[in-house]
């Protein structure tokens, strides 16, 4: 046991509608009381379009259902530094916060699409499976922000929810996943 | 293979059925790993505005009494969207402080609310470096996220062997017990 692979998945090749989408007993997919603690690495996702790197989760009432339905609260802040050392940063960012919306939770803000541009990180999720819990997470990602700023961007909260939650949707808030890997792994 | 880009390997899991006043780990931190981290799955206070915290000891000593410089920064969000904030905690910090130290904020015991994160410890068993260590901790109560980010160093060249996780007050005393929730050790190469 340990931090245990899962499966991965990479753009395009295995975008649907331009997300990348975990549910289990799909595609080689655990996403179940396996394990109470799971982690999603990002490694150079890259956007179509300049936008938002986010996620939303579908609960077992609903099964395939639009990840729309979920309610989030959560807290967002970031810090970022510009190549030319003209600017620093670190704040409250109101605007990529949720307080019980069932939208997308942002975990990296303005990744820009130039060739060389991404992001990268890790979102944890603990007890996806609980049905007594709310479902906490937390994650950490880097990106190249509007090109020329150095971005982390640390987002947590918890998804207020006592169902089970079996499916989780990666995209970009403009166009599709142009490039990049998720590893799922389980924390055992 | 992805999965051989880091492998944890779970040293010790604790899993509170049953409440109790603190969760003391007295073996495997030593020399074999570099890097320890404890994981926190739905931890569970006995007392609604309890805290999690820690401390940590030297040989074979109980006292959990060392030195520690801490800094906390904490953002929090409630969920009528009334307000939202990130904040440097002065309470929550310490300097050389031998108190238990805390991991985030309030927990309360609400049915569904609870707190979850990570801590890791550098190099415990070093003779000759203060330990460092970088925590992670999402609570909830109050219908608000409050996640934490601590950071600071034990201040001991000695050896750490053991570590000591408690709920506490505002004032960083223990406070009743932990009610439920699991703890997971692991040693990461």
């Amino acid at each position: 046991m340990g931090l245990m692979f899962i499966t991965s998945k990479t753009a395009p090749g295995d975008a649907d509608s331009g997300a990348l989408r975990f549910a289990d007993g799909e595609d080689g997919v655990v996403f179940d009381n396996t394990y109470n603690e799971y982690q999603f690495y990002f490694v150079n996702m890259h956007p179509q379009n300049y936008s938002n790197f986010q996620f939303q989760v579908n609960d077992t009432d609903d099964p395939g259902g639009g990840f729309d339905v979920s309610l989030i609260t959560s807290t967002h802040f970031r810090t970022y530094h510009k190549e030319d050392d003209s600017e620093t940063h670190l704040g409250y960012s109101d605007g990529h916060d949720l307080a019980q919306e069932a939208e997308y939770q942002i975990m990296a803000n303005n990744v820009d699409n130039v060739a060389d541009n991404g992001c990268s990180g890790v979102l944890t999720i603990y007890d996806p499976s609980s049905i007594t819990y709310v479902k906490h997470f937390i994650s950490t990602l880097q990106s190249q922000h509007t090109t020329t700023y150095s971005q982390q961007s640390f987002t947590a909260g918890y998804i207020n929810d006592t169902t089970a939650i079996d499916e989780i949707n990666f995209k970009f808030s403009g166009g599709n996943i142009d490039a990049g890997t998720i590893y799922m792994y389980g924390v055992g | 293979m992805p999965h051989t880009l880091i492998l944890p390997i779970p040293l010790d899991i604790t899993t509170s059925d049953t409440a109790v006043s603190t969760v003391d780990i007295t073996s495997g931190i030593d020399s074999t790993y570099p890097v320890y981290e404890f994981h926190f799955v739905n931890m569970v206070p006995s007392t609604s505005a309890s805290i999690l915290a820690f401390q940590v000891d030297v040989g074979t000593d109980t006292t959990y009494q060392q030195e520690i410089t801490s800094t906390t920064i904490e953002t929090e969000h409630d969920e009528g969207d009334s307000g939202a904030a990130l904040q440097y905690r002065t309470n929550r910090d310490q300097a050389n402080g031998t108190n238990y130290q805390q991991l985030g904020e309030y927990i309360y015991d609400d049915g569904d609310t609870s707190g979850s994160g990570i801590l890791t410890l550098y190099a415990p068993s070093s003779g000759t470096y203060v330990k460092h260590w970088i925590s992670t901790f999402s609570a909830y109560g109050n219908a608000t996220p409050q996640i934490s980010y601590h950071t600071g160093y034990i201040n001991t060249a000695t050896a750490i062997t053991r570590i000591r996780f408690v709920m506490v007050n505002n004032a960083m005393a223990a406070q009743g017990d932990i009610k439920a929730g699991t703890i997971k050790m692991y040693g990461v190469t």
